[in-house]
């Protein structure tokens, strides 16, 4: 009987699902900016995938060619040359790279944390929920930049560590929203109903109570994303990211802020892929949570 | 509301305990044994511990916590490794600097988003509303170091409007406080467009207006009283991440704040420094918060009611 | 000149002519209010009946001009307001005549009243816009409104929340009569109260309109109301009238299927045996009227001619006026409520 019960429920939770999906993809086609967001998303992720196709790292990426320093802007290299003869364009297209890895990463060990503590301090509540939400406010009062700056210098610095640092920087929200999401499903029939029929409480939360809370946080990831991205721009700047002469760019704006008022055009392109990946991440962002969440439409 | 505060204040002890234990422990990791390098290779196992025990660096990670604590509350943060001086002096002597570039920051964004998110809200899906809402976009997916350096290219290296660094005048903190600011701007400025937006459908706005409001008063009175409440909540949880923020305006415009005190402290490995300057930091964070809190109190009678229980 | 002559013979405070509105939205039009003509005169009470969605709020919206626009667009032929022409004035005119002149109360007084302000401030404001007084004395009559609809002077300094929900709409009763207007427009003002709470505000809004000599129209869907406080009534179907006339010649003389039908949903008090006889089906979706007669597809004396056109509001003596497309066909058609 209760198998019986439990296979219709998971059936209509399935179906429920699939046709959400299919709604939520209804609407984000309607969301001009959306789109743009997925495209150019999609554009970057290839460039970053095919990067090591069209260049070769060692010789076009951290290859120095001295004869060819300093070059603005022109055919031969559309973005320019920094200091070291290297073609800044193929710097950027192989520096999506570290960008997307370190944002995507360290959003996922911020997502893996958050969920889990998140959804168990919703679930289980009393001292348990307490605790890990004073923890929560605690690192939310430490200046994320900061609390990045200080795992860093404690870890040392390499790629690794900046995503980790990136990453424990960035789960606070994530407890949050789990924890509120859970809040809001726990109380809800089909919740009761499998408690009724005797699941095992981790089962209850991975099977009934997560996917239901999975748009809040597949929306929380995707603008995470955005600002991991930028946090890991930011530490790379003040030199504790990811160490030379990798293509970082971060490092590569850090690199040419020394010659801004001669050689502006290595400020500016680094800036602008950054501001253009972050941007289209941030346009997806906003369209999946309309898309997800009519209520909150404008 | 006096027992509220007082109750919120107490509360505080333990969050800021454990603000200090984390930033202790992750500084900690950071410092390893730094004796050896100090005493240099030479030394004897009784010279190192000596060393240690001078440097308040015996005992276990608990043990030097709670020592640590007792120095806090007499306001001794320890000395600096490198330029030997009192700690909490160095970061008295930096603050200033910082909370001027922040509140700067602040009343800039506030300036800038809450007329434009009002103006958004009240053309919605008008050719203004679209403006603003990707002015907001891009202010958001903007590294605000890469918007400080654009701003330094073209208003003191091309223009020459004002300095690209130091903290002389009052021109020299335009920059960087615009630098800080314009992520606060974005984000303010689409949270009081979608909170206007909300206000603007109640019912009650409906009553005034039938009681012959006019249109103005209903939308800067009585809408806007309501708007604000989300407004004053992102406000508050934003005021760390301006401090935040001014750690990479401070680098990029040589403004010599607490932000520069704590990157150039982690260069030289001045741990104590590190420490000290971040826990003040947060703690700095955390009255904010409550500020607002208390602030918030003040615009909704419903959750003063709440406190006054 | 002419006008203000005009206006001294003028017998009605409301004159409105074939008034329609309609809500332009993503889904599809919604035809809200399809052409209603309505005349109260002074001192008089009209009773504006109709199930949810008829149409009754949108009409006293739209006299106010308080149709959100967009999506809604408001035409008529005539909107007057004591000899005012409502469509033609200015905003600035509109502002000083809503809340002095006509003023309105709201179905919920949940919602109505603004959270962050106390009662009194939000009496005063209409008192302080309309009358020009100082704050101080707009607070005070603010004081002697709160009063005057059974609610402590000293409670003025509270906010909403600190009310129950028969208090807060005593409260908005209290804003909506602060001015004295001409014509108070009640949208269903006790339906969100206990029924013990609804028979209080009932007799003091009907205790002060009488003291005032406020004309009222009360949108209810409440039979029962109408029969204690209205003289006039008009009962709205998906956005028509469809009959019209004073209490007794529409209570007395019944004559249209759907108002037949909303008695026969009233539980009967003298007869606890008898069975209620509820109108089956639900409203026509207002995106998508039916061709004829809108009521036509729930009623039980429909033939196939009502279905061809929208009948007319037709005069059938009297006041009394009803739109039903048997009377017109079939001389001796009565429905059964008369034939008893």
């Amino acid at each position: 009987m209760a198998e019986i019960n439990e296979k219709q429920m998971r059936a209509s939770q399935l179906y429920k699902k699939r046709n959400s999906f299919e709604m939520v993809w209804r609407q984000l086609r309607r969301n001009k900016g959306a789109i743009i967001g997925l495209i150019l998303l999609i554009v970057i992720i290839l460039g970053s995938l095919l990067a090591p196709v069209i260049y070769d790292y060692d010789t076009d990426v951290i290859g120095m060619n001295v004869r060819e320093r300093m070059q603005w802007p022109s055919a031969k290299h559309i973005c320019g040359t920094d200091d070291l003869g290297r073609d800044i364009f193929a710097r950027i297209v192989y520096g999506a790279r570290y960008s997307l890895a370190v944002g995507f990463v360290a959003v996922i060990i911020a997502l893996l944390i958050g969920t889990a503590l998140g959804a168990a301090a919703g679930y289980i509540g009393g001292i348990f929920e307490n605790v890990v939400m004073r923890i929560c406010d605690i690192f939310s009062s430490i200046p994320s930049v900061l609390m990045a700056i200080a795992v860093v210098s404690a870890l040392g610095k390499s790629t690794a560590n900046l995503m980790l640092a990136v990453g424990i920087a960035s789960t606070a929200p994530f407890v949050r929203v789990a924890r509120a999401a859970v809040l809001v499903v726990r109380g809800e029939e089909y919740v009761e109903a499998a408690r009724a029929i005797g699941q095992p409480d981790w089962k209850i939360v991975v099977v009934h109570i997560l996917p239901n809370c999975l748009s809040q946080i597949i929306v929380q990831a995707t603008l995470r994303v955005g600002s991991a991205i930028i946090s890991a721009a930011q530490l790379s700047f003040l030199g504790l990211g990811v160490p030379a002469p990798a293509p970082e760019w971060g490092s590569m704006l850090s690199a040419g802020r020394l010659y801004i008022r001669d050689y502006s055009y290595m400020t500016l392109f680094p800036g602008i892929a950054i501001m253009i990946t972050v941007l289209s991440l941030n346009l997806l962002g906003d369209g999946l949570r309309d898309a997800l969440d009519p209520k909150l439409k404008r | 509301m006096h027992r509220y505060i007082l109750k919120r204040l107490l509360m505080l002890i333990p969050v800021l305990l454990g603000v200090a234990f984390i930033i202790f422990a992750i500084m900690d990791v950071a410092e390893g044994d730094p004796v050896y390098q100090i005493a240099g290779p030479d030394a004897t196992e009784e010279q190192l511990e000596a060393l240690r025990e001078e440097m308040g660096l015996n005992g276990s990670l608990v043990e030097r916590y709670f020592r640590y604590i007792f120095k806090l509350i007499r306001g001794d943060l320890g000395t600096s490794y490198v330029s030997k001086m009192d700690v909490m002096q160095l970061y008295l002597q930096r603050l200033p600097n910082t909370l001027k570039l922040a509140s700067l920051a602040m009343v800039v964004a506030v300036l800038v988003s809450v007329p434009l998110g009002i103006v958004a809200a009240v053309n919605q899906n008008s050719l203004k509303d679209t403006i603003s809402m990707i002015l907001a976009l891009l202010g958001l997916s903007m590294p605000n170091f890469w918007l400080g350096l654009l701003l330094m290219l073209l208003f003191s290296l091309k223009l020459g409007w004002f300095p690209s660094g130091g903290a002389e005048g009052f021109r020299s903190v335009v920059l960087p406080a615009v630098t800080v600011g314009v992520g606060l701007a974005a984000l303010l400025t689409r949270t009081t467009r979608s909170s206007m937006l909300d206000v603007l459908r109640q019912d009650y706005l409906r009553t005034a207006r039938a009681k012959g409001v006019p249109e103005k008063r209903v939308v800067f009175y009585h809408a806007l009283r309501n708007a604000l409440i989300p407004i004053i909540t992102i406000f508050g949880v934003q005021f760390s991440n301006v401090l935040g923020g001014s750690v990479l305006a401070e680098t990029v415009f040589a403004w010599p704040g607490v932000g520069r005190l704590v990157v150039d402290a982690i260069d030289q490995r001045d741990i104590p420094t590190v420490t000290g300057a971040l826990i003040m930091t947060t703690m700095l964070v955390t009255l904010v918060n409550l500020l607002v809190d208390i602030v918030y109190a003040y615009v909704d009678p419903r959750i003063k009611a709440q406190y006054t229980k | 000149m002419e006008s203000e002559k005009d206006r001294n013979v003028e017998q009605d405070i409301l004159n409105i002519e074939n008034l329609r509105v309609r809500f332009e939205t993503e889904d599809g039009v919604v035809h809200a209010v399809n052409g209603i003509d309505l005349k109260l005169g002074y001192k008089k009470t009209l009773g504006l009946v109709g199930e949810t969605g008829a149409g009754k709020t949108t009409t006293a919206l739209a006299m106010l001009r308080l149709v959100p626009d967009p999506p809604g667009v408001v035409e008529c032929d005539r909107l007057e307001i004591d000899g005012q022409d409502i469509r033609s004035i200015s905003t600035a005119k509109l502002e000083q005549i809503r809340g002095k002149d006509i003023s309105m109360i709201f179905q919920d007084p949940m919602t109505a009243l603004n959270p962050v302000f106390t009662v009194g401030e939000q009496i005063a404001e209409s008192i302080e816009i309309h009358e020009h007084v100082s704050k101080d004395e707009a607070l005070k009559k603010a004081g002697d409104m709160l009063e005057l609809v059974g609610i402590p002077r000293q409670r003025a300094n509270e906010y909403p929340h600190q009310f129950s929900g028969g208090m807060k709409q005593r409260v908005v009763i209290a804003i909506s009569l602060a001015c004295n207007p001409k014509l108070l427009i009640a949208d269903e003002p006790t339906t969100a109260l206990d029924v013990t709470i609804q028979a209080q505000v009932l007799e003091l809004m009907n205790e002060l309109k009488e003291k005032y000599d406020t004309s009222m129209i009360m949108i209810t869907h409440d039979l029962g109301i109408v029969a204690e406080v209205c003289d006039d009534v008009a009962v709205m179907y998906a956005g028509h009238i469809v009959e019209q006339g004073s209490l007794e010649e529409v209570y007395g003389e019944t004559m249209h299927p759907y108002t037949e039908g909303l008695f026969n949903s009233l539980p009967n008090i003298k007869n606890r045996q008898a069975m209620l006889k509820p109108i089956h089906g639900l409203m026509p979706d207002p995106t998508n009227l039916p061709p004829g007669c809108p009521f036509a597809p729930r009623c039980n004396y429909a033939t196939e001619e009502c279905s061809k056109a929208v009948p007319a509001l037709k005069s059938v003596g009297g006041t009394h006026k009803v739109a039903c497309s048997r009377y017109d066909f079939d001389k001796d058609f009565l429905i059964d409520r008369r034939k008893k």
